[in-house]
């Protein structure tokens, strides 16, 4: 029935199919792509447009030390952020897969409902909490203040004097990496969960009762037995935290300060501000080659 | 030995309710941003975060805003003009490349997964490039095209994971019975698939309406949508219409999650005749 011989009716009704997605995409994406890297090689016109030369200054321009300390930075924030995900992320996969057959999915949705939620808002929740005269800070300068005061006439201590002092202004949480590093958490801890739990889950259990009676402690018995059986979940949820953290826009764009761009933030100013196309071009390209080996290492992972 | 058997158990024990802490610790930290933007949209005080009584002033003024409901209206266009065009694209993409082997099947494939993986920021200045060169007026129209672009994808990977569990004996059974191709499509492999094609349709409907990064680089003047609108504001300074704005945002979105999970649901039944 099925037919092996193609008949030429069978090629014009794949070629129906297939053409409109792939001029959208040849058009729209692999064009525009291609297009980035080869001006990456050009130079900044002098109003702003590109010259057609080949430049490899764009690319040099990476190890200026303003730039570096930018890529440091974010790598910084992309490594925290992935470790704390990972260090929170996997215990919440376990808990969750640890509890009755029936409780798992409801957990799970309720895990995935604030991650549907528009990115910006969820961001802009954050604000709420972290700035100066946020939600902590009305707390920490306003009852808290007030509150270690009475104490300080009710009791005189020299102790009280510092930490008066110290609720005395708010703290600096707003516009620092650690509230980036916060937003980036609160954003992508499902992203390391999910594959966690998907690990833990198919974890045959009987292993650890097995590494027990062979008179493994509980301590040896999770880094002998279940962390390595579960370390493609961890390697799975460890890169998709990673690259959207890497290449993050808007949570330092809304958290961060002056002090803290990301190479996001950089790549939105070549294009916005400074006009220089093909630095933000090669920002970009390199951006991407670097999330294109992640993912190709994960996959490598995957299919092992 | 009776004796460390019993240590041992209590430390399990203790070691299961640390596990429940963190659990129950975990879902507060989720929940908590979301809980306390929507307790203070209906906060009476304009500027401090403490409490100054219910009301639904912002949410008055949110709909006599002009400008918002001009952004929600672009919002709504490009989304609906988006999802359509990449639902119809990105199913019958997935028809094809489930169901036949052709020359160049392999790049394709790649090349269809590529605007997944790839950063919104590096796709929003690729596409902003493309049509800075090109000398395409940034509108609603570069907008909607952009993403076109990445919800295809989405939508070939939605719709191809219900084709994978399709039983190609049900369209045999119809050609045996005298169907055309056309009506073996609309009776028979159109309806199994739909949870699918539906499923994929909202999710581009949600990354369409969801998407700030990508438009950002592609929206024009006089082409702004609802997140931009939002991300102006926040960037004037938070207001109690901004709290108000991002709960309806909030539950709009709680409302497609649940569609969506309706969808599937329903989706698991066999097949209808009609």
């Amino acid at each position: 029935m099925a037919a092996q011989p193609r008949s030429r009716r069978e090629t014009w009704r794949i070629l129906f199919l297939v053409s409109p997605s792939l001029v959208w995409l040849v058009v729209f994406f692999l064009i525009p792509l291609i297009l980035v890297f080869a001006i990456s090689f050009g130079q900044r016109g002098t109003y702003g447009g590109v010259k057609w030369v080949l430049n490899l200054g764009s690319y040099t321009r990476f190890f200026d030390p303003l730039y570096l300390r930018i890529f440091g930075r974010t790598l910084y924030i992309a490594g925290a952020t992935t470790l704390i995900c990972l260090l929170t992320g996997y215990p919440l996969a376990y808990f969750i897969a640890t509890r009755p057959p029936q409780w798992r999915n409801p957990l799970l949705l309720l895990l995935m409902i604030p991650f549907w939620t528009n990115f910006l808002v969820r961001t802009y929740a954050w604000i709420l909490i972290l700035r100066d005269q946020g939600l902590i800070n009305t707390f920490w300068t306003g009852s808290l203040h007030a509150g270690l005061q009475q104490l300080s006439s009710l009791v005189p201590l020299p102790i009280w004097e510092p930490l008066l002092r110290g609720t005395a202004h708010p703290l600096a949480l707003f516009g620092t990496d650690l509230a980036i590093i916060v937003g980036l958490v609160y954003g992508w801890l499902p992203d390391m969960v999910l594959p966690c739990y998907a690990a833990i889950e198919r974890f045959d259990f009987s292993l650890v009762e097995a590494a027990q009676d062979l008179y493994a402690n509980r301590l040896k018995s999770f880094l002998r037995v279940i962390l390595p059986l579960t370390m493609p979940g961890i390697a799975a949820g460890s890169v998709l935290v990673f690259i959207p953290s890497l290449g993050a826009y808007i949570t330092p764009d809304l958290l961060g300060g002056a002090k803290t761009t990301m190479i996001g933030n950089v790549i939105y100013s070549q294009f916005m501000a400074a006009r220089d196309y093909p630095f933000g071009s090669a920002i970009s390209f390199v951006l991407m080659a670097v999330m294109l080996v992640g993912t190709l290492i994960y996959f490598r992972m995957g299919t092992k | 030995m009776q004796e460390g058997k019993g240590q041992k158990r209590r430390r399990g024990r203790w070691l299961n309710r640390l596990l429940s802490l963190h659990g129950v610790l975990g879902y507060v930290f989720l929940y908590a941003p979301i809980v306390i933007l929507v307790i203070f949209s209906f906060n009476a005080s304009r500027f401090a975060s403490d409490w100054r009584g219910f009301t639904l002033h912002w949410y008055a003024r949110l709909f006599g805003n002009e400008a918002i409901a001009a952004a929600l209206k672009n919002s709504l266009i490009a989304a609906l003009s988006s999802t359509l065009i990449s639902t119809v694209f990105g199913t019958m993409v997935a028809l094809a490349m489930e169901r036949y082997n052709f020359w160049g099947k392999l790049p394709f494939d790649a090349l269809l997964y590529l605007p997944i993986i790839i950063p919104d920021i590096a796709m929003a200045v690729m596409l902003l490039l493309f049509f800075v060169l090109t000398k395409v007026g940034l509108g609603l129209i570069t907008i909607i095209i952009s993403h076109v672009a990445f919800n295809i994808s989405f939508v070939a990977v939605v719709v191809r994971a219900r084709l994978a569990y399709f039983d190609i004996t049900l369209e045999e059974a119809a050609q045996d019975l005298y169907a055309n191709e056309w009506q073996t499509f609309r009776r028979v492999t159109q309806p199994l698939i739909m949870p699918g094609i539906l499923g994929g349709a909202l999710l581009a409907f949600t990354l369409s309406i969801d998407d700030f990064v990508i438009t950002f680089f592609t929206a024009g003047p006089g082409s702004t949508t609802l997140p931009l609108r939002i991300y102006s504001m926040v960037k004037l300074g938070v207001t109690p219409e901004i709290n108000a704005l991002s709960s309806m945002m909030l539950l709009a979105s709680m409302v497609l999650v649940f569609l969506s999970l309706l969808l599937q649901r329903g989706g698991g039944g066999g097949i209808e005749i009609a």
